[in-house]
């Protein structure tokens, strides 16, 4: 039933859409029917694949830097007050300044290549990712910092090296469910990055390809590109999902859908 | 989840606690309150608590009354007020040597239980001593469960790792608030030998609302209860630790200790 059940999702939704092609009887550069989608999706296998294969390495990219910002920033705030003041309105800026604004600036300086996608896309990561560990890093169960703080004053060590210790052992082990559940929103939302980057100035990729068809009336080959990107989308959320419960098997289940 | 037994072949044996105690010499505390309070709320008023050089001192009290308040000052939790003192009768500090055990185990989820009982080496920065851990795992009759996770263990073996734990240091000074109270009757019974066996020589400051606990364990027993809150006169039961709740002797002192407890609430109906 697990299984079954997105399958009859699936075919529950393409058997609606055949039905309202076959009944307004919409030409097929409006709403083409489901058999064609997957006609032409075989047909034009190599030209969605190798555009695919683009928008795969950018939306990857994307997400590696988005999160390698987005867990730095979180560590700098949570561990060093004065960096708060500069680091925390810098953060939200990211969010209050719409991509699609600073996008087609991104593609004047650095060209129609990989660099402006992979930035619009760490810029949508980064925000939940360093949201999300942040907040993990600040919750650490009281009780528990009273105990590592106790067990500490034995010692004659740093204050420095106390600090670092109760990060390494204690602080960021607690915040990594949190971690992850920003990284998952972070990876729902990736493909947003990489497509927004990809209209406003691009040479190749499914964005591309899907414009360059839409001003060409392919209807089918942009439901065809929508497809592969969906499906792109949901093998990678489910590969981060399994990684994350995979690298924490304390945690308990859980699921967000 | 395992069972309590299964875990070793004699878990709770009798064995010489000299391997596991390395003989700090034992040290006195005693605690002056001029005033503790929480939002304009006076919490204890002119206080005073001493705990006895290599004895273990029970605070008994219903809930609510200030008992764990006053572990936290000792542990440090709470800043000590004003007028106040912690002094130890050697005239060196409290807070570098004492060691804390909670209701809650507090093992880290990810850890085995060897690495959780090391936590205290590991948060200092140094070197963990992992053959005395291995040795103290054995003392609590886990040495067969030393790399499992807290997850896969019964209530009453993650509270066996978090003694471990709190023995690990070796602190002359051990307080423990309600240590043993998330447990079924049995697992506690058992526990509370092994605390005894195990607690041997050193200053213990044992918070428990359960007079039979208190009457196993405590060398001295000590009754927080009225308004404002007073302690009773030390209750010295005799007999070696852990003591027979079942003897005659302690069934005495078992109802003074209720007729103590029952000022601090007005009768029912």
């Amino acid at each position: 039933m697990k299984y079954l059940r997105p399958l009859i999702t699936i075919c529950g939704l393409l058997l609606v859409w055949s039905v309202v092609v076959s009944l307004t009887e919409l030409p097929k550069f409006i709403l083409p029917p489901p058999g064609l989608v997957f006609k032409t999706l075989i047909e034009k296998y190599d030209l969605i694949a190798e555009h695919a294969l683009i928008t795969a390495v950018e939306i990857v990219l994307g997400l590696l830097v988005g999160i390698s910002f987005g867990m730095v920033s979180a560590l700098l705030i949570s561990a060093y007050r004065p960096v708060r003041q500069w680091v925390l309105p810098m953060l939200i800026a990211s969010q209050a300044v719409p991509v699609f604004a600073i996008a087609p600036l991104l593609v004047i300086w650095m060209g129609y290549g990989l660099a402006p996608k992979v930035i619009v896309g760490a810029l949508i990561i980064y925000f939940p990712v360093a949201v999300g560990f942040l907040d993990g890093l600040n919750r650490t169960d009281p009780a528990w910092l009273n105990l590592a703080a106790l067990l500490q004053k034995s010692g004659s060590k740093s204050a420095v090296r106390n600090h670092y210790a109760l990060y390494r052992y204690i602080k960021i082990p607690f915040a990594l469910p949190s971690l992850a559940s920003g990284i998952r929103v972070g990876t729902a939302i990736a493909p947003i990055g990489a497509i927004v980057g990809e209209w406003v100035g691009s040479s190749a990729g499914l964005g591309f390809l899907m414009l360059n068809s839409n001003a060409r009336m392919q209807i089918d080959l942009v439901f065809a590109s929508l497809m592969v990107l969906t499906f792109m989308a949901l093998t990678l959320y489910y590969l981060v999902d399994h990684g994350l419960r995979w690298a924490m098997p304390w945690q308990p289940d859980q699921k967000i859908a | 989840m395992n069972s309590d037994s299964s875990s070793s072949p004699s878990p709770w044996e009798p064995s010489a606690v000299g391997a596991v105690n390395q003989a700090a010499p034992a040290v006195g505390v005693s605690l002056q309150l001029d005033r503790l309070s929480f939002d304009d709320t006076i919490i204890l008023e002119d206080f005073g608590l001493s705990l006895p050089a290599g004895q273990i001192t029970c605070l008994l009290g219903p809930s609510g009354v200030g008992k764990s308040s006053i572990l936290k000052l000792l542990a440090g939790f709470i800043p000590l007020p004003a007028k106040s003192a912690i002094t130890c009768d050697d005239g060196h500090g409290i807070t570098n040597r004492a060691s804390y055990m909670d209701q809650q185990d507090l093992l880290l989820p990810w850890a085995s239980s060897l690495e959780n009982v090391v936590i205290g080496a590991r948060l200092r920065g140094e070197i963990p001593d992992l053959t005395r851990a291995r040795k103290l795992l054995t003392e609590v009759g886990l040495q067969a469960s030393s790399e499992a996770l807290p997850n896969t263990l019964s209530g009453g073996m993650r509270q066996r790792v978090a003694l471990a734990r709190t023995l690990m240091d070796d602190s002359p000074i051990v307080l423990m608030d309600e240590p043993f109270s998330a447990l079924d009757a049995i697992t506690r019974f058992r526990l509370q030998d092994l605390a005894a066996r195990l607690l041997k020589g050193k200053t213990v400051l044992l918070i428990t609302h359960d007079p039979m606990e208190a009457l196993r364990l405590g060398h001295v027993i000590h009754v927080m209860s009225g308004t404002p809150v007073s302690l009773s006169p030390p209750l010295r039961p005799e007999g070696a630790l852990p003591r027979d709740p079942a003897s005659d002797a302690l069934k005495h002192h078992y109802s003074e200790i209720m007729a103590n407890l029952a000022l601090s609430e007005p009768a029912y109906a």
